[in-house]
């Protein structure tokens, strides 16, 4: 049996407490911004111009057809040669948000075309605003078909935010690097780490279901 | 410093090799496993389906690159002496294939109706052949869209061994970058590898979910 040795470890409680709030920073101004992304992008889709659909279909594919390691490696190395200088965590946002608004974008689309045209017009001929149509009608039920796959997204980009520690954005694999080098345990220390990403997933995932069965309770027709 | 030349581009085809490869070997492991992985956690044993269903939640709780640098770190600790790079990657990518192609196909199976399985029951089939002729196919074509997918995932996931020092697309590109100081021409055209090998498998995976729905 090999000597596991968890002790030296605790000394470096708040490198993996800092590495926990940054990751979690990443998370969820990226989710917040990808959001916004993926609000435009969806009504672009739904009813903008040709011209701007076939800019967004294009932002979509090509973000979903390449890796996010590189994505955000020429946000982080290509973009200041062209005078765009950030920080690792602003590099990091940005890649990330950029990576989610294309996926959100997609999911809030399939929510807004998951509502029938005719449920439309019919709030549209009880003589309901374009306004109210959009929020009695439309956005509860579409909110509650996409709420599932918004929610396990944010779960992928929790996972994923750990790519940012390969242009040294400070977050929790950034840190388990560093106390890796300095306790040379690194089977401890990556299996600690794999333990807290855990945790965290775990936790959302409840607070998810939670908060989702408390908001979704009315009946559906299925 | 030096000019990006003909030898970065053979460079580049090779390290796309190693790419192709890692995706291969997660496939040829990744794959049965997952198939036992999905028939575990659609199987009448309460036991069998928690140990797969606590797995597959383990293991989709935690970064890929987390997985990665604990098979790197792990396994020689484990097993007590050294195995080469592309070993402990492979078990890497082979859990993480297993895990998430086991989630997709245990839905498959699950979106066949629980009657076909007792039909096939009654017509004094084997589980086995109710899985491999009645079950199978059905979960099969409803799981491929999915399946196809996850391909793309798979192969962009690929680029995260060059972390462990794995020298495949995505590091070499790093190599080339830093050897030459054009990371725009670079990146880019790495990016535009990714993209060519990709985007057609999306489509594929789109045209197949249309069909399905089509179909159904």
């Amino acid at each position: 049996m090999p000597n596991f040795n968890f002790r030296p470890l605790w000394r470096y409680e708040d490198q993996f407490i800092d590495g926990v709030l940054t990751t979690l920073l990443l998370t969820v101004s990226a989710t917040a911004i990808g959001l916004v992304i993926g609000i435009i992008g969806a009504v672009v889709l739904r009813s903008g111009p040709k011209s701007a659909r076939i800019g967004v279909r294009a932002y979509i594919e090509i973000i979903r057809n390449t890796p996010a390691l590189l994505q955000i490696f020429i946000i982080f190395f290509v973009l200041p040669t062209i005078g765009l200088k950030f920080s690792p965590i602003q590099a990091s946002i940005v890649a990330l948000s950029i990576y989610f608004g294309a996926y959100a974008s997609e999911i809030l689309r399939s929510g807004l075309s998951s509502i029938p045209p005719s449920q439309i017009e019919a709030g549209l001929c009880l003589g309901l605003t374009r306004w109210q149509v959009l929020s009695r009608i439309v956005l509860p039920p579409a909110i509650r078909n996409i709420y599932p796959s918004i929610t396990s997204q944010f779960v992928l980009l929790l996972l994923g935010t750990s790519i940012a520690s390969q242009v040294s954005a400070d977050e929790l694999f950034h840190a388990a690097g560093f106390i890796d080098s300095r306790t040379y345990r690194s089977f401890e220390v990556y299996a600690l780490t794999c333990g807290i990403y855990f945790t965290l997933v775990v936790f959302f995932k409840i607070v998810f279901a939670l908060v989702g069965r408390a908001v979704f309770r009315w009946p559906t027709r299925r | 410093m030096r000019q990006f030349s003909f030898s970065d581009l053979i460079f580049l085809a090779t390290a796309l090799e190693w790419t192709f490869l890692m995706a291969a070997i997660a496939l040829a492991f990744g794959v049965p496993l997952g198939l036992a992985l999905a028939l575990a956690r659609t199987s009448g044993s309460t036991v069998l389906r928690l140990v797969a269903s606590a797995f597959v939640e383990l293991i989709q709780g935690i970064p890929l690159l987390g997985l990665l640098m604990f098979f790197y770190f792990g396994i020689p600790v484990l097993a007590g002496k050294d195995v080469p790079t592309v070993v402990a990657v492979g078990a890497a990518y082979t859990i993480y294939t297993a895990v998430f192609l086991g989630d997709i196909w245990r839905g498959g199976i699950q979106a066949v109706r629980q009657a076909q399985w007792e039909a096939g029951a009654c017509l004094g089939l084997s589980w086995l052949q109710q899985f491999v002729h009645i079950i199978g196919p059905q979960a099969f074509r409803i799981a491929l869209p999915a399946t196809v997918g996850f391909l793309v995932q798979l192969i962009k996931n690929t680029s995260l061994a060059s972390v462990v020092g794995l020298v495949e697309l995505a590091r070499a590109g790093q190599m080339i970058s830093a050897g030459t100081f054009q990371p725009l021409l670079v990146y880019t055209l790495v990016a535009a590898i990714y993209f060519t090998i990709c985007f057609p498998l999306t489509t594929w995976s789109r045209t197949l979910e249309a069909r399905l729905n089509g179909a159904r």
